[in-house]
């Protein structure tokens, strides 16, 4: 059989660390590929060498039987492979049109260039108008102009990373149609993603990498979503269950915050509501940049917000800033890890000393007592299984997952009351997500309230019992899953998005 | 080609062997620069003049330590704001203010002898410095006027502020109308502690001031707080520090050691108020701040680098006839040196053959 493309045997190794060790596959014409893994597993050195921005120690690859070693980017898009990458590289402020003539390798401004573009769109689907400033568009609609701009190109195969972490769950439905008719048209798909169910619905074919090396290659349909996340990452996973939901009385409110973005470019709060039981897990769904990180610096303290609007356990708290809030026993997680929620150049005990109730003796009227910081540290290395050599690494050494558990471990061995936490398992692999996810269930059947902010709808849903959206600002009630489900949250999530 | 590559971790052989590679490469820098525009002099004696004789001589030596006294005292101030990202380098400034603030003090009381003179100008010199960092601090807070630029400006509006206050109000009145104060009696004057020099007790302050700095910032939260804005400002609001407090707090401890620093001069060496207080020490403290890395104690030994190039660079002006201005190419290229140097601690140098 003649594939579009082989990969035989490659190995890319950074130093002592083997991205890569005698990787070998095959993707047929036509068909959808998913090469799955974890972080780290390797999948963004394996799609690096493919598009030419890395060369391979060893190994050939084949492009329609011929030999095939792009040297960079420009050759690999020459020969037909195209990539629509996890960050967009669009300009805000331009139109549709100009960006995907920027995009172009051979640079020549052809008038009909928004007919070419509408023919894209209508052949596949991809609703977009050519004149529209870029800025104006919803995330979807982004992807949508990155994928004509690489259609344009007449691609044989098209990379798509993680695609689908920033949709809708209407915008996935929409991009999957697309795509089905892309490969049907003789286009090859290689879906990078860590999320099983699409995979098993989209791909005919799934590729495993784990620490760099090939596991398995099969037919995802064959294998059900948890035995394909157990052949990601070795070993078996956790079901997450309550053991104990027995919600008490209220323990954190808002009330009607409105708040004015003093940024530019930020989003508005209007009216937002909200009320929290003991023991309750509260999930706050939503696209990213409706609010989210606003309403969690108001949350955090960071900027305060008015009396009579935010009350934790019987105390108005709207006026506290993040550290006094701490003494209450209430604890969070932001989204951005380094310079946010840990400083990059900074040890991981001087980054203890970020969140420091005054009753556990790390500091007495301020003089610092490093024992004491070191001993919890290295409670929450241990506790949440971080990887690091000691707790006297800088932040910026650890990698991304493992500076996540560092951050939910700082603020759980704390046993707080309230956590706030927003993206808890963001760009963490499957199995250290499972630990996170698990650690935060114990918490709430302890009796403790958590707020959990994600774009990942699965996480909410697979964790929470009252789930509102946010979307432009204003936060929904909370949806009944029961009558309304899935499709209410899809259609509160694109709420008055601009299309 | 040459590539810089990140390193996973801070060499630890680096953070020892960039200063030392700096020094060299500042010695080489010199040669060559002596090298043309010397004609009849050796190099190697120019440099013995510059560097070891004042290391021989027991007067050059206690001058070292008069001069390093000053650099230390500001350029410990300044590594905190620093280190908090905050840029005072108007510290020449407010040196000059607190002088006259201090000396101000000391000529109203000019007919009165008593142990709580001194301490009252030094508070006065202080507070002078203090004020007048502070004018940038509140600018930047309330209007977000840039620091940098509140601070040096405000260096020029001070050393003319001297001039005038030597022209007129704190001239001496029987001084023959010179431009300068009356001459300070011995309880306004700080006790010398080598006799038969010029060294005074500003010098015991200065180290315990430099210790007292490193305790704040290794032992304290305030050391974390200025780390944590200058570093990283969302992840300081995180942990629940106030911005504007780390921003005043900054302005005013290096505007007071400033000015502090500024009152010692004129009660020490000076002995009076005189147009010739600036010594340029305020600038310099941030070549000193730099080359210790912001760290209190290694400031104690970078000021005696720089005090040494300042009493060598003085006899080589004397004996070899040369421009001042030797004293600082030699201090630039050693800051330049340095801070391209420490480069090296967080990546390494690869050749590569392509």
């Amino acid at each position: 059989m003649n594939y579009q493309l082989e990969i035989n045997n490659i190995t890319k190794s950074y130093g002592d660390l083997k991205a890569n060790d005698d990787v070998s596959l095959n993707i047929k014409p036509s068909s959808i590929h998913a090469l799955l893994g974890e972080n780290g597993a390797g999948k963004s050195t394996l799609v690096k060498i493919i598009y030419g921005s890395l060369m391979p120690d060893r190994g050939e690859m084949k492009w329609l039987g011929k030999s095939y070693s792009p040297k960079n980017p420009f050759e690999a898009r020459e020969q037909g492979i195209a990539m629509v990458f996890q960050h967009f590289s669009l300009f805000e402020s331009l139109t549709v049109e100009e960006n995907i003539i920027l995009g172009l390798d051979t640079v020549g401004l052809n008038e009909n260039f928004s007919e070419e573009i509408l023919k894209y769109s209508k052949q596949y689907g991809l609703d977009i108008n050519p004149q529209q400033v870029v800025g104006d568009l919803s995330v979807g609609a982004r992807q949508r102009v990155e994928i004509i701009r690489c259609l344009i190109q007449n691609p044989k195969l098209l990379i798509m990373d993680e695609p689908t972490s920033v949709l809708t769950p209407q915008e996935v439905a929409d991009l999957f149609i697309t795509l089905k008719k892309l490969a049907k048209d003789g286009c090859a798909i290689l879906y990078i993603s860590h999320k099983l169910e699409e995979v098993r619905e989209i791909c005919s074919e799934a590729t495993i990498l784990r620490g760099g090396r090939l596991v398995q290659s099969c037919i995802p349909q064959d294998h059900s979503q948890i035995e394909l996340a157990e052949m990601m990452i070795g070993k078996k996973l956790t079901e997450l269950a309550r053991s104990n939901i027995s919600v008490g009385s209220d323990i954190f409110s808002i009330k009607n915050l409105s708040r004015k973005s003093d940024d530019m470019f930020g989003v508005h709060l209007h009216n937002i509501s909200l009320t929290m039981k003991q023991g309750s897990i509260v999930g706050i769904a939503g696209v990213a940049g409706n609010g989210q990180d606003e309403l969690m610096e108001l949350l955090i303290g960071e900027k305060s917000s008015s009396s009579d609007v935010l009350s934790f356990d019987g105390e108005d708290i709207g006026l506290m800033n993040s550290h006094e809030r701490r003494q209450l026993s209430m604890f969070f997680v932001p989204e951005e890890r380094l310079g946010h929620g840990a400083v990059p150049d900074m040890t991981l005990d001087e980054n203890m000393l970020l969140s420091r109730p005054e009753s556990e003796g790390m500091t007495s009227n301020g003089v610092i007592d490093w024992k004491t910081v070191t001993s919890f540290s290295e409670q929450v290395i241990s506790d949440f299984d971080v990887q690091t050599p000691s707790s006297r690494m800088l932040a910026k050494s650890l990698s991304g997952g493992n500076l996540q558990k560092f951050m939910v471990g700082r603020e759980l061995i704390r046993k707080p009351k309230l956590i706030i936490v927003a993206q808890p398992t963001w760009g963490v692999d499957a199995g250290s997500a499972n630990n996170i996810h698990q650690a935060l269930i114990a918490l709430a059947d302890q009796g403790s309230a958590i707020l959990i902010i994600s774009q990942d709808l699965d996480e909410i849903l697979s964790l929470c019992e009252q789930i509102h959206v946010l979307s432009e600002g204003r936060l929904s009630d909370a949806v009944n899953m029961k009558s309304d489900g899935l499709e209410k949250i899809s259609q509160l999530m694109v709420g008055g998005e601009k299309q | 080609m040459i590539k810089l590559i990140p390193r996973v971790e801070n060499s630890k052989a680096m953070i020892v062997l960039s200063p030392i590679i700096a020094l060299t490469l500042t010695a080489l820098s010199a040669f060559i620069i002596f090298l043309f525009i010397l004609e009849d002099i050796k190099v190697s004696s120019v440099f013995f003049t510059l560097f070891v004789e004042p290391l021989t001589d027991s007067y050059y030596f206690s001058e070292i330590l008069a001069k390093a006294a000053p650099l230390i005292i500001i350029g410990v101030g300044l590594s905190i704001g620093f280190r908090a990202g905050i840029w005072n380098i108007g510290a020449e400034g407010q040196y000059v203010i607190g002088g006259i603030a201090g000396s101000a003090v000391g000529l109203y009381f000019y007919n009165v002898e008593a142990l709580w003179l001194l301490p009252l100008m030094a508070i006065a010199g202080i507070l002078g410095g203090m004020f007048y960092a502070g004018i940038a601090a509140f600018l930047r807070i309330k209007y977000q006027v840039n620091e940098i630029l509140v601070t040096l400006m405000l260096t020029y509006v001070a050393v003319l502020f001297l001039s005038a206050m030597v022209h007129g109000p704190l001239r001496n009145p029987s001084g023959f109308n010179f431009p300068e104060s009356r001459i300070f009696h011995d309880s306004a004057l700080l006790p010398i502690i080598w006799e038969g020099t010029r060294l005074n007790i500003s010098l015991i302050i200065a180290f315990f001031l430099a210790l007292v700095a490193w305790f704040g910032i290794k032992k304290h939260m305030f050391g974390m707080q200025i780390k944590i804005s200058g570093s990283a400002p969302r992840a300081a609001k995180f942990a629940g520090f106030d911005d504007n407090k780390t921003v005043w707090l900054s302005l005013l401890i290096s505007g007071g050691l400033a000015g502090l620093a500024g009152l010692f001069e004129a009660a020490g060496p000076a002995g009076q108020l005189t147009p010739g207080l600036p010594q340029f020490y305020g600038f310099t403290a941030i070549i000193v701040a730099f080359l210790a890395r912001l760290h209190p104690v290694g400031i104690l030994f970078s000021a005696l680098l720089i005090a040494l190039s300042y009493v060598g660079g003085e006899n080589v002006q004397i004996d070899y006839n040369l421009p001042s201005s030797i004293i600082q190419i030699f201090q630039g290229m050693l800051l330049f040196y340095f801070l391209a140097c420490d480069i090296l601690i967080k990546y390494k140098v690869v050749l590569n053959k392509n």
